[in-house]
């Protein structure tokens, strides 16, 4: 039906640099600025949503034949949503603490752009296998990204790595990194990082856009 | 700490802005405010569904809540959200051509919008009553056309500008989305 494209290395380490949905797409911005403010919150967010991404996405590839293209969205929308509910009650299961931290964000990742773009954009147009591959390569790269986002804030704005203190004794913490003010800032940061390796690469810019205007 | 309408509505709006502290809709906030016109059309849909959106969230809560299926809230808010939001789409496009002429594609695309749905799961865990939830809901969508009004008129005027290669574009969006973030920040306090 859809071109069938091979799987190689690409299919999956493409997803985590070359085209990092946070980094490069501006895709799933929500979550990653909300929930970065620690590394625990990072890869507990990470953990959900790749786990997320790979399931519903699998589903969705192996039904792309039979899901009329006028409901599409909306079937998309059950499937992640099923999968957000079990995520739901095992966070709660495994750390009250937890998630009382993601407040509404473990609910949220219903409408995360990088699995709904996922499963528009791949999962229904190639096949199950290599949907699985790229779906647990973007959920690395989303990780990813939360990591290089986090790391800074909560050295930074807490002095702590992991709950442990990493910084000399009468280090003045900068507060600002903690509340959504770094968020923004760390993300700026990183993005221009990248641009500076893109054009080290191939002599010029290209201009990150917004991806997805949900 | 009166818990008044007016307190709700300033602490959306404001002090916990649902784009710059909530992080909500954020994709859009980048999206779609190159134009101030396009800003405006996206800011007045998302009031309108953001406030319909609400008042079906506190009914599904009952519902859910009376015959116990309290783990189905959420699919059940999305499923009426998304499909909603197709039918404003449809009785638009054949009553009032005009308006969904300039709403344009952006009455569809809300249907993804976290925003929308992250008003409704809010109101559900601060416990909200009715008129409570309305004003959190118009507040919200208020405070959302607010920072998108200033982010798209200060991206107007960069457009002019000549920033540092590597900025230009998002990094200079974000930047200046971390002033409006600490602009917020000032209204600490008020509300809540």
């Amino acid at each position: 039906m859809v071109e069938q494209t091979s799987i190689t290395w690409d299919t999956f380490s493409g997803e985590i640099f070359k085209r990092n949905w946070v980094f490069k797409l501006m895709i799933g911005l929500c979550p990653t600025l909300a929930v970065s403010t620690s590394i625990l919150n990072a890869l507990s967010m990470g953990a959900a949503t790749t786990f997320v991404l790979v399931c519903s996405s699998t589903i969705i590839s192996s039904l792309r034949n039979f899901i009329p293209n006028e409901v599409r969205i909306t079937a998309y929308i059950m499937v992640i949503s099923t999968f957000v509910i079990i995520v739901d009650y095992v966070m709660k299961a495994i750390s009250v603490e937890l998630y009382d931290a993601f407040g509404p964000f473990i609910a949220l990742i219903v409408v995360n752009c990088i699995i709904l773009g996922h499963a528009e954009a791949y999962a229904s147009k190639n096949s199950v296998l290599s949907t699985i591959v790229n779906a647990l390569g973007s959920g690395v790269g989303f990780t990813v990204a939360l990591l290089l986002l986090s790391a800074p804030r909560e050295i930074l704005g807490n002095g702590t790595l992991l709950g442990y203190q990493v910084v000399w004794d009468n280090f003045q913490t900068w507060l600002i990194m903690i509340t959504p003010v770094g968020g923004f800032l760390m993300l700026a940061f990183w993005i221009s990082i990248f641009n500076w390796f893109d054009k080290r690469k191939t002599g010029n810019v290209t201009e990150t856009k917004g991806g997805c205007h949900g | 700490m009166g818990n008044s309408l007016i307190s709700i509505f300033l602490n959306s709006m404001l002090t916990n802005n649902v784009l710059v502290v909530y992080f909500l809709g954020l994709c859009s906030f980048f999206g779609v405010t190159n134009k101030l016109s396009v800003a405006w059309s996206m800011s007045v849909a998302v009031i309108l569904v953001t406030f319909i959106a609400s008042q079906l969230a506190y009914v599904i809560d009952i519902v859910t809540t009376l015959i116990q299926v309290e783990h189905l809230r959420n699919l059940a808010k999305i499923a009426v959200i998304a499909s909603t939001v197709q039918i404003i789409d449809i009785v638009m496009k054949s009553s009032m051509s005009g308006m969904h002429k300039a709403f344009g594609i952006y009455l569809a695309l809300i249907t993804t919008n976290c925003l929308v749905f992250g008003v409704a799961v809010i109101q559900t865990s601060k416990g909200y009553s009715y008129t409570e939830c309305i004003s959190y809901s118009l507040g919200a969508g208020f405070g959302y056309t607010l920072m998108m009004m200033i982010m798209a008129g200060l991206r107007v005027r960069l457009e002019l500008s000549n920033p540092p290669e590597l900025m230009k574009g998002a990094v200079l969006s974000l930047i200046i989305a971390c002033y409006l973030s600490f602009l917020m920040q000032g209204f600490n306090g008020l509300g809540n």
